[in-house]
C-alpha cells in the first residue's frame, strides 16, 4: 500500500514536470517573476551561503592541520585537502542540503500558503497554467544556482586560507602551494554537474510538495518538512550516483 | 444563461451530485443554498471547471463545457469572474496590482489604460484609497471587494461567487450582496452565488436551487420561498426564530 503511494507520488511528480511547460505564461509577465524568484531564491541565499562557507572551510582546513603529526607530510596538505573537500563535496552537495532546508521550504511554504487561500484555484478559473506561473520561474532562476556554489567555493577555500595562516597551522605560501597542486580541472567539472542537478531538485520537490498540499495552515507546516527530508533525502542520493558514475 | 442537464459527479463511492438540472438566467442573481454536505460546492466547481461531472452536461450561452477543445475552454474561462469565499487575493501584489492582474493577463493594454480601467473598477466597488494596500493591510469587507473588482474588470459574462458573506459583518454583508445585485443588473451578468446566508437569500435570491444530499429538492425567487411548504426547505429557511417571524409577517401581509 505504501509503496503503491509513493510510485503514486513519483508519478504525480513527472506529471507535474510535463505540466510546467504545457502552456506558457505572457513572456511580459514570466520576465518580472524570474527576476523576483532571482531576487528571493539567489541573492537573498548568498549571506548565508557566506557564512557557512567561510567557517566550514576553516573548520576543514584546522582539522587537517591538526591531523597532520607526521613531520614528513608536508604542510601545503592543508590547502590540498581544503580545496578538494570543498570543491568535492563541501560546496555542491552541504550547501545544498542547507538550501533544501532556506529555499526548499521558502518554495513549499509560499506555494502552500497560495494552495490554502485558494490563490492557486484564482489562477486556474482565470484560465492560467498556475504550474508554469508558479514553478517555471523558479526552475530558471535556478540555474543561477553554480553560481552561488562557484562563490561558495571560492569562500570556503579564502576560510581555510585564514584559518591556516592566522590560526598558525601554516604559512601563505603552504597553502597557496596546496590549493595549486594536483589540480584537477574535471573535480570543478563534476562539482557544477551535481550542483546543476541538485539545483532542479531543490526547486522541484518542494514546489511538488507545496503544489499538491491539502489541508490548511498547519499542513503547509508538515509539507515544508516533508519537502526538506525528500529533497535531502534524494541529493544524498543522486549525490551517491553520480559519483559512482563520474569519478570512477 | 447556464444551462445544466442531469449532472452526476462522484468522489470514490460517494455519489455527491445527482442528477441535477437548472438554468441560470442572465442579468439574474442565481442562488445555490443548502446545508454543508449538500453538493453546493461541488456544484460550483463543476461549473468552474474544477470538477469534471462524469454525466450530464454544462452549456454556457450554448457552448458545451465539456464538447470544447482545450483553448476554448481557456478562452471561456477569461469570460469568468469568480469571488472566493477568502477573497483569493495574491499577497504579494498591492491591490492596484491584483485588480489589474487579468487584464495584464489576458490582453494585450498599455499600462495606463490598464491603470485606468483598475481605477474605474475600484471607485465602482467604493474603493478609492487603497490602490497601494497589500491585501493584508485592509479589511475583509475590503478584501471582498476588491476580489469583485478583479472579478469583473474584465467584463465577464458570467460570475461566480462561492460564499461572498462569510466573516463579514452584518453591514458589511448587506453592501457586499447589493453590490454584486448592482453589478449583475449593470454589466447584464449571470451571476451564482453558493451561499447559506438567508439574509442573502431575502435580499437577492432572484432565482433560488435548494440543494439537499446532491439532489435539486426546491427552485423558485425570494418571493415563492416564503410561501413554500416544501419541509426540506422550511426545515432549512426557517431553522431560526427570526425567520420564522419574518415568514409569518410575510404571509399574514
Amino acid at each position: 500500500m505504501m509503496l503503491l503511494r509513493y510510485l503514486s507520488q513519483i508519478g504525480k511528480y513527472f506529471l507535474m514536470w510535463k505540466e510546467i511547460f504545457r502552456k506558457q505564461t505572457k513572456w511580459s509577465v514570466m520576465k518580472n517573476l524570474i527576476f523576483k524568484e532571482i531576487d528571493e531564491l539567489i541573492i537573498d541565499s548568498l549571506g548565508i551561503v557566506a557564512f557557512i562557507s567561510v567557517f566550514v572551510g576553516g573548520v576543514v582546513a584546522i582539522q587537517t592541520a591538526l591531523n597532520l603529526d607526521n613531520p614528513l607530510i608536508p604542510k601545503n596538505l592543508i590547502g590540498y585537502a581544503t580545496r578538494e573537500s570543498v570543491i568535492l563535496e563541501f560546496s555542491p552537495t552541504f550547501i545544498s542540503i542547507v538550501m533544501a532546508g532556506k529555499m526548499g521550504s521558502f518554495i513549499t511554504s509560499s506555494i502552500g500558503s497560495m494552495r490554502v487561500t485558494e490563490q492557486i484555484d484564482a489562477l486556474e478559473v482565470m484560465g492560467i497554467n498556475s504550474l508554469n506561473y508558479l514553478v517555471f520561474p523558479k526552475l530558471i532562476a535556478i540555474i543561477l544556482y553554480p553560481f552561488v556554489i562557484g562563490i561558495s567555493m571560492f569562500l570556503g577555500v579564502f576560510g581555510g586560507y585564514i584559518a591556516t595562516v592566522y590560526g598558525g597551522f601554516g604559512t601563505s605560501i603552504d597553502f597557496i602551494n596546496g590549493v595549486q597542486s594536483d589540480f584537477m580541472p574535471f573535480h570543478v567539472t563534476y562539482a557544477f554537474i551535481k550542483t546543476f542537478i541538485f539545483g532542479i531538485l531543490l526547486a522541484s520537490v518542494p514546489s511538488f510538495h507545496g503544489y499538491y498540499m491539502k489541508g490548511g495552515a498547519l499542513e503547509v507546516g508538515k509539507a515544508s518538512t516533508v519537502a526538506f527530508v525528500w529533497t535531502s533525502v534524494l541529493i544524498i542520493f543522486v549525490n551517491y550516483l553520480l559519483t559512482q558514475l563520474l569519478l570512477t | 444563461m447556464i444551462e445544466i442537464k442531469n449532472i452526476e459527479k462522484s468522489f470514490g463511492d460517494t455519489k455527491i451530485l445527482k442528477g441535477v438540472s437548472t438554468v441560470f438566467e442572465t442579468g439574474k442573481t442565481n442562488l445555490i443554498i443548502g446545508q454543508s454536505g449538500s453538493g453546493k460546492t461541488v456544484l460550483l466547481k463543476s461549473l468552474l471547471g474544477i470538477h469534471t461531472p462524469e454525466v450530464g452536461t454544462i452549456s454556457f450561452d450554448g457552448r458545451i463545457y465539456s464538447d470544447l477543445k482545450s483553448n476554448e475552454k481557456r478562452e471561456l474561462r477569461t469570460e469568468i469572474g469568480m469571488l472566493f469565499q477568502g477573497g483569493a487575493l495574491f499577497d504579494s501584489m498591492t491591490v492596484s496590482e491584483n485588480v489589474g492582474f487579468p487584464l495584464k493577463m489576458f490582453t494585450n493594454d498599455d499600462k495606463h489604460k490598464i491603470q485606468d480601467r483598475v481605477d474605474f473598477v475600484l471607485k465602482r466597488v467604493a474603493l478609492v484609497d487603497a490602490h497601494h494596500k497589500l491585501p493584508s493591510e485592509i479589511s475583509g469587507g475590503m478584501q471582498k471587494r476588491v476580489a469583485i473588482a478583479r472579478a469583473i474588470v474584465n467584463n465577464p459574462k458570467y460570475l461566480f461567487c462561492d460564499e461572498p458573506n462569510s466573516g463579514l459583518d452584518p453591514n458589511t454583508a448587506t453592501l457586499i450582496d447589493n453590490l454584486i445585485r448592482e453589478i449583475t443588473e449593470e454589466y447584464n451578468i449571470t451571476t451564482v452565488i453558493n451561499t447559506h446566508d438567508m439574509n442573502s437569500v431575502m435580499e437577492i435570491g432572484e432565482n433560488i436551487l435548494f440543494l439537499k444530499n446532491g439532489v435539486k429538492t426546491w427552485e423558485g425567487t425570494k418571493e415563492e420561498i416564503f410561501r413554500t411548504d416544501n419541509k426540506a426547505v422550511v426545515d432549512f429557511v426557517y431553522s431560526s426564530n427570526l425567520f420564522k417571524k419574518v415568514r409569518e409577517a410575510y404571509l399574514k401581509e
